[in-house]
């Protein structure tokens, strides 16, 4: 009985320690007796994907290049978050591991991925046609293979219906049209913001995207710098929007897929979400109209906007015995060809700066997103610093406390700050 | 006081304990036989409890292990910074107030369903269709009840709705979103999805207890609730106790309904021993400390658990 108890107490810590004994995922990719490599790939794209998308890439692979064959580990992205930590404590992950870039600095402190940029000199690597790199202490750890932006969606007939011709451009406007959609009364409300504690990414794409898009910053130094004015300026302008009740109810506990479900179902006229998310708008509502466009900056600023993103990043595990291999399965999956056509069935923007996914001329709402995505630059200062989703979830907590009237704005910035600043 | 024993005729040794000088072994195959029918189910509690019970025992003591390649011995600092910890003892309040209040509910709901399940005053094809409906909760996963009640308690959902077409509230309550309301509500959710293991235990319980014991308070004169008190509570009791300790050790460990419906918002009013404990392994990354509240959490549950067999062994 105790011991039934002990084991249902500490089923959490086991499921971090369990893979030491047992393995999950082994990182030590066998050789088969015909001495083909056989490398292991865990991600959360493929369940994310088409059918067989992912898969039919790595027959390509495996056709491309004789004697190595891959694995896919494939599940939720949370179970792989979790198994890659796991992994990570046990010496077991993947060979080639999809990363998320809050993961990176925490797997770099582990020692659990190996440093790209060493395989890429090694293999003569043309590193100008990456988009982008997470390097921590100038070493390459990640690669975004797609990014998946985050720009301005307005209900074009929830706008219209409120007087408002055009989406807002600056912050002012964007207050005006909230309140006037709000004024339409019943359930509609301007804005909707997903701060749940579960998952608080709605810090990074719904709140600190303000402060990006206005070429704000919340580090100094790779250091946090959340008491600077443009975070002030931000949180401000979201407690303004808070007060005036503009907000659809239920943020402090909302999802992000709470937040597209008010969208998709007409109840609030404005949302920052994923690109990723405009077919399955179009799928759950397809008589909704709605426009994206860039995310409003403060008024008077002209500067280039950043626009937050998400990645599936990809790196591959400092146990790996095939790294050269492992790092021939990144460069595919990186080069125009393939790039573009990944980019294509995920509705993601590619990571390979030459190329140009096939929706981007087909489709006039994903080809607005490109133009909006080329003009600026993607922005997630997240990504790369240290537990990150911790420093997201103890910033959530200070704002609720701050949108519940529990302490003023500076209040709330400086005892992020103090958070946030234990963990550098 | 002295004893003594005369000698009797000679007899013929009795089989006892002792092997008598002279008779076989026996074979080695029947004294290993009983340890090979046990070893399974000893090297499965071994692999899947006893071993990670001692590594959790083990991380507690050591300077943050699994992110550190080599960790260091950290004796009893991780439990000290756990114990001084504010939001841990926040997480202990809010775990006190959901357990305590699910407790109690559990066992009032579940008596209430049980004697109506086991009145004579309904037919049986009515008691039937009762019990169907007081078990479905019982029947979902804690996923499926998660999901259930979100869409149920949105503020645009249909509990709302309801209360607005009556009349009853004039805004929309944000249930699991209002710092005021939350902890409540999803103390109530965990009530609706546990009293029918009490309801089917108390219902088992209420069908065993003799007749004659009722119509003995009867002839004596004792009405409807002193026939209750009398008769059925102590009846009962055995299994009360029993159910209710289970019960407090198994909400105390609830984890996944909190994370799914609230993730231990709004702000940290819904915070639970077992979301903190969570956050603190895959959130922060401090498995020392995790393990270090994950012993303090274990070391209650074994409390409890040895009132738990005590109170068996006494029944016994």
């Amino acid at each position: 009985m105790s011991a039934l108890l002990c084991a249902a107490t500490t089923v959490m810590l086991v499921a971090a320690c369990g893979g030491g004994s047992s393995g999950g995922s082994t990182g030590t990719a066998g050789a088969s007796a015909g001495g083909d490599v056989t490398l292991e790939f865990s991600q959360w794209w493929e369940p994310e994907l088409p059918a067989n998308a992912l898969r039919g890439m790595m027959d390509e692979f495996e056709a491309a290049n004789p004697g190595i064959k891959v694995k896919l580990l494939s599940g939720p992205y949370a179970s792989t978050k979790e198994q890659s930590v796991a992994g990570a404590a046990a010496g077991t992950m993947a060979d080639v591991v999809g990363l998320d870039g809050a993961w990176v600095s925490d797997f770099v402190k582990q020692g659990a991925i190996t440093d790209l940029s060493k395989l890429m000199k090694d293999s003569a690597y043309d590193e100008s046609q990456l988009a982008a790199q997470i390097k921590i202490n100038n070493a390459a750890y990640m690669i975004p293979v797609v990014n998946f932006v985050y720009p301005l969606f307005t209900n074009d007939d929830l706008l219209k219906k409120a007087g408002v011709s055009a989406p807002p451009t600056n912050r002012t406007e964007f207050l005006d049209a909230a309140k006037k959609v709000t004024a339409l009364g019943g359930d509609t409300k301007g804005w909707v913001v997903p701060l749940s504690l579960e998952a608080p990414n709605g810090i990074q794409n719904d709140v600190m995207a303000w402060n990006w898009a206005s070429g704000g910053t919340m580090l100094k130094d790779g250091k946090p710098d959340l008491t600077n004015a443009d975070v002030k300026e931000t949180v401000e302008f979201v407690k303004g929007m808070w007060d005036a009740k503009l907000v659809a109810p239920g943020a402090l506990t909302m999802k992000e897929q709470d937040k597209v479900e008010e969208f998709t179902n007409g109840r609030v006229g404005m949302m920052i979400d994923s690109l990723a998310h405009v077919t399955l708008i179009r799928e759950s509502n397809p008589n909704l109209k709605f426009s994206i466009s860039a995310i409003p900056a403060k008024d008077g600023y002209s500067g280039k906007r950043g626009i937050p993103y998400a990645s599936w990043g990809i790196g591959i595990s400092e146990n790996s015995k095939h790294k050269a291999e492992a790092f021939k399965l990144v460069s595919f999956l990186m080069n125009e060809k393939n790039n573009s056509k990944l980019a294509s069935v995920a509705n993601a923007f590619p990571g390979n700066t030459t190329a140009v996914p096939d929706f981007v001329q087909n489709d006039d709402l994903f080809k607005a997103a490109f133009d909006i995505y080329k003009a600026g630059y993607p922005a997630n200062e997240f990504t790369g610093l240290p537990v990150a989703e911790e420093l997201m979830r103890s910033f959530d907590e200070e704002l609720q406390k701050t949108l519940n009237g529990d302490q003023t704005v500076d209040e709330m910035l400086t005892n992020a700050q103090a958070g946030w600043t234990k963990n550098f | 006081m002295s004893t003594s024993v005369k000698a009797g005729p000679r007899q013929s040794p009795r089989p006892g304990p002792t092997r008598p000088i002279g008779t076989p072994r026996k074979p080695w195959r029947r004294r290993v036989e009983p340890y090979v029918y046990v070893f399974p189910t000893v090297l499965l509690m071994v692999v899947l409890m006893l071993v990670p019970i001692v590594m959790v025992i083990r991380y507690s003591l050591y300077d943050n292990v699994i992110m550190k390649k080599e960790p260091v011995l950290a004796g009893i600092a991780n439990y000290t910074e756990i114990l001084t910890d504010p939001d841990f003892w926040n997480a202990v309040k809010n775990t006190a107030f959901f357990t305590g209040t699910s407790v109690v509910a559990h066992l009032v709901l579940g008596m209430a369903f049980a004697m109506m399940l086991n009145t004579p005053l309904l037919g049986n094809v009515t008691k039937a269709i009762f019990r169907v409906l007081f078990i479905l909760p019982w029947l979902f996963t804690v996923a499926i009840i998660a999901v259930l009640w979100r869409l149920l308690l949105n503020p645009n959902g249909v509990l709302n709705y309801l209360l607005q077409t009556g009349g009853l509230t004039d805004s929309k309550v944000e249930w699991l979103a209002d710092p005021n309301i939350a902890l409540y509500a999803v103390t109530f959710i965990n009530i609706w999805s546990g009293y029918p293991f009490y309801m089917m235990s108390l219902l088992a319980g209420l069908q065993g207890i003799p007749r004659d014991l009722y119509e003995a308070a009867t002839v004596d004169g004792a009405s409807y609730w002193q026939r209750w008190w009398n008769v059925t509570v102590p009846q009962l009791r055995p299994i009360i106790v029993s159910i209710a300790m289970l019960d407090v050790i198994f909400t105390t460990q609830q984890f996944a309904l909190i994370w799914m419906t609230t993730g231990g918002g709004p702000i940290n009013v819904t915070e639970m021993l077992s979301t903190f404990t969570y956050k603190l392994a895959f959130n922060r990354y401090q498995f020392s400390l995790a393990s270090a509240s994950a012993v303090i959490i274990f070391v209650f549950s074994m409390v409890l658990a040895f009132f738990y067999v005590r109170y068996q062994k006494a029944r016994d």
